[in-house]
């Protein structure tokens, strides 16, 4: 008898575990609580670092989602149930699914810059965040930005709810960094008259590209890079945003006057995962997001026998990892549900 | 500027305020700087509102200024404030309300130090014991007096007599307000709308008929920060402070500026004259300034007091302007006359700055 896995989340993780188990011969259901698959990946125009159309990876996951995978749209669950090895997932509406494994995919959340009240975001008119510009970028291609704004100054801010005490959050997200960069080049590719300024405390770009994209960024595109904090936004009456910040390499405090401010929020947890976490007894770690087993060795595994982890859930992760993250995960419960190992 | 997004944030930034039974404390230095305010808030509290607010005359400084200019060891300060709340407990009170922002900021320092580290607060009160032989409990409520204005000031708008619009055009008069660093940078959560846009002032501006103006430079210091004006070489930088304000706020013409703090009202008033004497340069229409309030001086406006009971004749920047907008009636002659109608005397008239009652 075939054995059956449920997916919980329907992001990039999800969908890559499903679609994993599933060539694997496992027989596979996906609950995912929006009305469509896809999670953030759907609000990307273009990925890091070169640039691809993020619908490209979609219609690659997508193309995994076949026949033999149970999908559940809409669908929010209520209660997890565990008897003798076998889950039963209940969903709002009732309906009961049972698996002899779990794989939570349930990503992470944006940082709501409203917590960062100092940069004044949903109080002045043009402050917005990374993911609302990549929107614009997504369903307005090559629209200028600043239609009817004479002079063209941007400023981007680093590090939004990342690495920072204050709002709590100590972790660092990553994948700002370069989304900043990539970002920066774009709205230069769009206006090239724009001046853009990237406020940075250090730029960690660690992956493969990544450097030599934001060495493309000052050489080809001259975005100019300050290292310091921005220390608050508000608003001047022509509704430009007038920023302060210390440029440490100068050791001066900075005052500028900048016509869209970006801030690139990163990465918390979801409070959809704490909720689930907690009815399976998952261990949560300092930085609030899910710890596997064994970082190193089980970085799939819980201590819940039959429970795994998949993706964004376990802190920051570019879409790249996450696919490589979903494919461990993968074989991690293939492997339990053939041999009962973990 | 999207005012849901301010109401947000105030809604996060509630806090509980004492509604009776005050036991009330006085700033060191508003007597001097602002006289008639917190003569002012006495009246409106006992006479207007009918509250029970006591004092005690042997409360002393609570150091704030000693401890943030690095003369008075927090051991010291925080002893200073146990005394204080000693004299509180003797005299039957719980709810502690303070005239000073400093003061307001330091006890709030001090109560968090004290829960988060119960052996200072052990040693606070075996410090207070051994030096005067005097024991405490903890207030249930520590306000600062500009929240429990704030927590009247419907009732305060309902007695008003005079309401913050111009009598002539029918429209707002903008105010600027500047909070005062300690009042809730230190702790948000205990201030009314939180440190990055407060709203204990702005509630009795709107309440009280007024339109309120953000603008550019209204997080920035008065002028005040005690580095700045105590070192006695530092302050130009004070007044630059202050100018950097005054230059950002003058494009939305403020008609009068509403404070919080004993330094603020001090250095955006007297600095106003100081600029003008400098440079000739003035921040309101016609060689006038931008008048500067404190809340309890306002609230008495509001109610109709005298403007010169208030002790706005002390003011640097003339107020006239503003009351004869608002239309609140006053004697210019009695501007410089005692209670007893002698004459306290009047200062030079500066020389750009209009001076009321204007020389012939």
């Amino acid at each position: 008898m075939s054995k059956t896995a449920i997916i919980i989340g329907g992001g990039v993780a999800g969908m890559e575990t499903a679609g994993q188990l599933n060539r694997l011969g496992i027989e596979v259901v996906l609950i995912e609580k929006q009305a469509s698959l896809g999670g953030h990946l759907k609000n990307w125009d273009r990925l890091f670092p070169d640039r691809r159309e993020s619908q490209e990876v979609f219609d690659y996951l997508e193309k995994g989602m076949n026949d033999g995978i149970s999908l559940y749209l809409n669908a929010t669950i209520s209660d997890i149930r565990e008897a003798g090895g076998k889950f039963t997932v209940i969903l709002e509406d009732g309906r009961e699914l049972s698996s002899d494994a779990l794989v939570l995919a349930t990503g992470y959340d944006l940082f709501d810059a409203r917590k960062k009240e100092e940069y004044g975001f949903g109080i002045y008119d043009n402050v917005i965040t990374s993911a609302e510009l990549e929107e614009f970028f997504r369903n307005n291609k090559q629209k200028n930005l600043f239609e009817g704004v004479q002079s063209k100054r941007v400023g981007i801010v680093h590090c939004v709810g990342s690495r920072d005490e204050k709002v709590g959050n100590l972790y660092c997200s990553k994948l700002c960094c370069v989304t900043g960069v990539k970002q920066a080049i774009e709205i230069r590719e769009l206006m090239p008259d724009a001046e853009i300024f990237c406020f940075y405390m250090d730029l960690r770009m660690f992956d493969r590209h990544f450097e030599e994209m934001y060495y493309e960024a000052q050489e080809k595109w001259g975005i100019r890079f300050i290292r310091g904090r921005l220390s608050e936004a508000a608003e001047n009456p022509d509704h430009t945003i007038l920023v302060k910040v210390e440029d440490t390499l100068t050791g001066l405090p900075l005052k500028m006057k900048v016509d869209l401010l970006i801030l690139l929020v990163g990465f918390v947890p979801s409070p959809e995962t704490k909720r689930l976490a907690g009815m399976l007894g998952l261990k949560e770690g300092d930085d609030r997001f899910l710890c596997p087993s064994d970082e190193h060795l089980l970085p799939n595994s819980t201590d819940h026998p039959g429970v795994f982890l998949a993706g964004t859930l376990k802190g920051p992760a570019s879409i790249a990892a996450t696919i490589v993250d979903a494919r461990a995960a993968a074989l991690q419960v293939a492997e339990y549900l053939v041999n009962g190992e973990r | 500027m999207k005012i849901e997004g301010k109401k947000q944030i105030w809604n996060d930034y509630q806090k509980e305020i004492a509604e009776d039974h005050f036991f009330y404390v006085r700033s060191c230095i508003r007597q001097n700087f602002f006289p008639g305010s917190e003569k002012s808030f006495l009246r409106i509290m006992k006479e207007e509102l009918k509250k029970d607010v006591y004092e005690n005359p042997s409360h002393t400084t609570c150091s704030g200024i000693g401890y943030h200019t690095d003369i008075v060891p927090f051991e010291t300060s925080m002893t200073m404030v146990a005394r204080q709340f000693a004299l509180m407990t003797e005299a039957g009170y719980e709810n502690f309300t303070t005239s000073c922002i400093t003061s307001f900021g330091l006890y709030s320092e001090v109560l968090n130090t004290w829960e988060h580290e119960p052996e200072m607060e052990e040693k606070a009160r075996e410090f207070l014991y051994k030096a005067t032989g005097r024991e405490f409990k903890k207030p249930k409520n520590v306000s600062h007096a500009s929240d429990v204005i704030y927590r009247f000031r419907k009732e305060i708008a309902e007695k008003g007599k005079y309401r913050l619009v111009n009598k002539l055009t029918g429209e707002p008069i903008r105010v600027v307000e500047h909070i005062g660093c300690h009042y809730s940078k230190m702790f948000p959560s205990k201030g009314v709308g939180g440190a990055e846009y407060p709203y204990v002032l702005i509630g009795m501006i709107e309440d009280w008929g007024g339109e309120v103006i953000d603008y550019p430079e209204r997080r920035h210091c008065c002028g005040f920060g005690f580095r700045q004006y105590l070192v006695q070489a530092n302050r130009g930088f004070s007044v630059s402070c202050s100018k950097k304000k005054f230059d950002s706020m003058e494009p939305y013409q403020p008609e009068m500026i509403l404070t919080n703090c004993p330094g603020c009202p001090m250095f955006l008033d007297r600095w106003q004259y100081a600029i003008s004497e400098m440079e000739g340069k003035t921040y309101g229409p016609d060689g006038t300034g931008i008048p500067v309030l404190t809340y309890e001086e306002l609230a008495g406006l509001v109610l109709g007091h005298d403007p010169w009971d208030l002790g706005l004749q002390v003011h640097q920047v003339p107020v006239e302007p503003l009351l004869d907008k608002i239309g609140i009636s006053y004697d210019p002659e009695k501007k410089f006359k005692a209670a007893d109608g002698s004459d306290i005397g009047r200062p030079e008239a500066p020389v750009y700055l209009k001076f009321y009652p204007e020389q012939a």
